[in-house]
């Protein structure tokens, strides 16, 4: 009886069902491997790249949650692979691994997210205020820029993207940039030493109002970035202050004569 | 030719981490075209693995500190073998490339009075790396790669370039392919900039991604460029040992610059026990010195673990081949300890070093607040590569530059960590700027169809080999050889056998076979990569054998001791008439009288 455990423990297999195909489509494809302690599922992936399948195609560069190239569908739920590890899901069933569904598929787990690199380019650009002291430099205060260093903390994975629904499900992808630009924007809006403004940009052409707040991206996102509460909320505040405000309208009204 | 669509660019620049941005947005900021190709998408370089800081002597936090500590120091950690040119470029001008990301919108941490935060680090004798938590990559890359999409530059993501192409002498442009259907692609330009990155990937434990396989070494080297140093790799003291997926994976110097301590099975505190006499003056004489140093006290000296990489990974070493390691092979690393000191150790280790706390409990269930991690050597960087001109960056081929890891001189035998992220902004910048230079002032050459062809044909051979062998096994067992025979200790008979390792290496790989087709196919890039990945293995391997002394980043079991000897010149490796490898000696130019006196004031 211990011999059987000992066994089952050492050479526990899985059953993995990964999406091969290309961009006219694919299927789902069974493959079984071999389990052990600590690993995730990109691990995975790459035995079976390495066992039986060496065409099979994804993304990765760092392995280490800080790139964020890995992003994929994991039982239906969007997760960078490399950090998911193989204890925290159900490996008795054949665990699903697909490309993120808010982005046309290239090649089995590979995603088109080339729509993103796109979007990004239309955002304006960081325009800092003159400096500070005379050697060009500039003062912050840690407490100033705390905000603004939590939106920095973005790997760019897309994960947000793929979750929202105004992306995923309603293929707003024309006129809505979705929340990983958002908070973006929202550091640039919050950056201390940026003078630009962004919020007519925000409210046409980037669509801010199509978010309606429910806050799927924030569950996703592998760096914990409260995305809508500290990004995305405090960005429609500005526009609404700026854009619907009767007596703020009133006021740039009679500045301009 | 007409077969492949051609891109024209005054400037091509390889490899979109944080040199090779930098050098893209110098080159087009001074009015030439610049094409950017890298092999994954834009900002996922292995400059975002980069943690502790960046060094730069800003004085901001010691207003001791300047251009000529930050040389001398930077001298000392590559046991005086560096490029003393590129060492005083870097100290001097790393400052200046600092605040200009900050002009470029990225966000370091702040000091009381606003300024820019500087932490202490390995071998810098005042806190001198400006930081961002410890995902100061990340924020580098983001800055540039932000501020660079606005610079028209024309970036080619997930292409892989296979060859460089020639014009008699000179570098013309490069074929390549793009990797979702693997179709060819030919580059022509008048000036092209290596910026690859490193060779990890040559080893089983790495901290390095699939993406360091060497590919600027082997392109420069194929092209006739000569590579030095290449002995000498770094070995990163912390990288996490367990579990067995995640070894190999960093734990930034940033947890020993916060107070972290290493510790052996035995609980003893084994860094106290050597210390170079290079460094006695400079190091804590016990523990309370060492943790006022890491609390910003001015009159302590550094703890031991923060002596310079290639000695805290021997130590590591010597504690585990004596018995006293960790239950998976490695050390303690210990931060948990801090809670004796600050009351509100949990929040302050969690403010730090948010990537470390996050990557510890997600990926080996194990919370650094309050556990010791488990941690040993990793393969981290390479201080060798491609033999470069220290103001311009230029390689000894005409329009070829490099820039980066792949470029080689400012470390010597042994990098100070902190010195790589500058490394990229300094010398990204110059090999922009004289690429720009060299393009308008030479036309563009001419694509040779021969060339392409050649080129193409055997990139293509893989999928023919029916009945070959698997690329993946080839490269797990030329990983397996180089870590066992050219790992940390080096001793002539393993070095032999791994240069007969790689022989037979490199006959399966002629015959690495990968099944399916163009598109995508991991196992078809894996059996190319094995070209790059075979070069810097034999170059690591000639120049280490050559070496017959330990020095830095090389510890020769059989040569144990420092011989001034070998000081006195670089080991330059490069491809001969034959198509074998040979090593000579490059002099190493004397150092001016004012650098020398730099050298000597600063002890």
């Amino acid at each position: 009886m211990l011999f059987v455990q000992f066994v089952a423990k050492e050479f526990m297999k899985a059953t993995f069902s990964i999406r091969r195909g290309g961009r006219e489509g694919g299927e789902m494809v069974d493959y079984s491997t071999e389990i052990g302690e600590g690993m995730v599922v990109l691990d995975a992936v790459h035995q079976i790249q390495a066992e039986s399948a060496p065409d099979l195609a994804c993304r990765w560069n760092c392995k280490a949650g800080k790139c964020g190239s890995c992003s994929a569908e994991i039982n239906g739920k969007p997760q960078l692979m490399c950090m998911t590890r193989l204890d925290t899901i159900d490996t008795t069933e054949a665990v699903t691994i697909e490309p993120m569904r808010a982005f046309p598929a290239v090649k089995d787990l590979i995603a088109d997210v080339s729509w993103n690199f796109e979007v990004k380019k239309k955002i304006k650009k960081f325009n800092p205020r003159p400096p500070d002291a005379e050697d060009g430099t500039w003062r912050m205060q840690q407490s100033d820029i705390d905000r603004v260093q939590e939106f920095r903390k973005c790997i760019e994975c897309f994960l947000c993207q793929d979750v929202c629904h105004v992306l995923r499900d309603h293929n707003k992808h024309a006129e809505f940039i979705g929340p990983r630009f958002l908070v973006y924007a929202a550091a640039l809006e919050m950056h201390p030493l940026d003078i630009e403004n962004r919020t007519e940009q925000l409210k046409d052409l980037h669509g801010i109002g199509y978010c309606n707040i429910t806050k799927c991206c924030s569950k996703v996102c592998p760096e914990h970035i409260t995305i809508t509460d500290n990004a995305i909320i405090p960005l429609k505040e500005r526009v609404v202050d700026e854009h619907y405000d009767p007596i703020a309208k009133l006021v740039k009204l009679i500045r301009r004569k | 030719m007409a077969d492949y669509p051609t891109f024209e660019h005054d400037v091509l620049v390889i490899g979109a981490g944080g040199a090779g941005l930098r050098a893209a947005i110098e080159a087009s900021t001074n009015g030439v075209s610049v094409g950017l190709v890298c092999k994954s998408l834009l900002g996922k370089a292995h400059t975002v693995m980069a943690e502790g800081g960046m060094a730069a002597a800003l004085g901001n936090v010691d207003d001791r500190d300047n251009w000529k500590v930050h040389f001398s120091d930077t001298m000392r950690g590559g046991q005086y073998i560096n490029n003393w040119r590129m060492a005083e470029l870097h100290a001097k001008e790393a400052p200046d490339r600092v605040r200009e990301l900050e002009a470029w919108g990225a966000v370091f941490d702040r000091t009381t009075d606003g300024k820019i935060l500087q932490r202490n680090f390995g071998g810098h004798r005042y806190p001198r790396l400006a930081h961002v938590g410890d995902r100061t990559g990340l924020e580098l890359i983001r800055t540039l790669q932000d501020h660079g999409v606005h610079q028209g530059i024309e970036v080619y993501m997930e292409v892989t370039v296979v060859s460089l192409l020639k014009d008699g002498d000179r570098v013309v442009g490069c074929v390549a392919y793009e990797r979702e259907h693997g179709r060819f692609r030919i580059f022509k330009c008048k000036a092209l900039i290596l910026a690859t990155g490193g060779v990890g990937r040559a080893f089983k434990i790495t901290s390095n991604s699939w993406e360091g396989t060497g590919d600027g070494h082997a392109l420069a080297y194929d092209a006739g460029a000569e590579l030095i140093d290449m002995e000498f790799v770094q070995f990163h003291p912390t990288g996490m040992v367990w579990p067995p997926s995640v070894r190999g994976i960093l734990v930034t110097e940033g947890v020993r610059g916060e107070g972290g301590v290493l510790k052996n099975s035995e609980g003893e505190r084994f860094m106290f026990n050597d210390i170079p006499a290079n460094y006695k003056d400079q190091t804590a004489s016990d523990a309370e010195e060492g943790w006022r140093y890491t609390q910003g006290d001015k009159s302590a000296n550094r703890p031991p673990e923060l002596l310079t990489r290639d000695h805290v990974a021997r130590c590591i070493n010597r504690e585990v081949k004596a018995g006293r390691g960790s239950p998976h092979g490695g050390v303690y690393l210990d931060i948990a300890w801090i809670k004796e000191r600050l009351p509100n150790s949990v929040e302050h280790i969690k403010k730090k070093l948010p990537s470390m706390y996050h990557q510890f409990i997600q990926l080996a269930n194990l919370d650094i607040t309050t556990t010791p991690m488990e941690v040993g050597p990793t393969t981290h960087y390479i201080m060798g590569g491609i033999r470069v001109d220290a103001v311009t960056q230029a390689s000894t081929v005409p329009g070829l530059f490099a820039a980066g890891e792949c470029a080689a001189g400012i470390n010597g035998a042994n990098r100070l960590g902190g010195n790589s992220l500058s490394d990229l902004i300094v010398f990204g910048k110059r090999a922009g700027e004289y690429a720009a230079q060299f393009a308008k002032e030479n036309g563009a050459g001419t694509i040779d169809d021969d060339q392409v062809k050649d080129h193409v044909l055997a990139a293509l051979e893989p999928f023919e080999r029916e009945g070959g062998e698997n690329p993946y096994t080839i490269q797990h067992d030329l990983q397996e050889m180089m870590q066992k025979n050219v790992g940390i200790v080096r001793h002539h008979d393993e070095m032999i056998e791994a240069l007969n390792g790689l022989d037979i290496l490199r006959n399966r790989a002629a015959r690495a076979f990968s099944p399916g087709n163009v598109d995508f196919n991991p196992g078809w890039h894996t059996a190319l990569d094995l070209h790059n990945l075979l070069i810097v293995s034999e170059a690591i391997t000639r120049a280490a054998l050559e070496r017959k002394e330990s020095r830095g980043g090389q510890f020769r079991d059989d040569f144990p001791e420092k011989d001034p000897e070998f000081a006195k010149f670089n080991f330059s490796l490069k491809k001969g008439d034959s198509g074998a490898m040979e090593i000579s000696r490059t002099p190493i130019a004397e150092m001016p009288a004012e650098l020398r006196q730099v050298i000597e004031e600063m002890g």
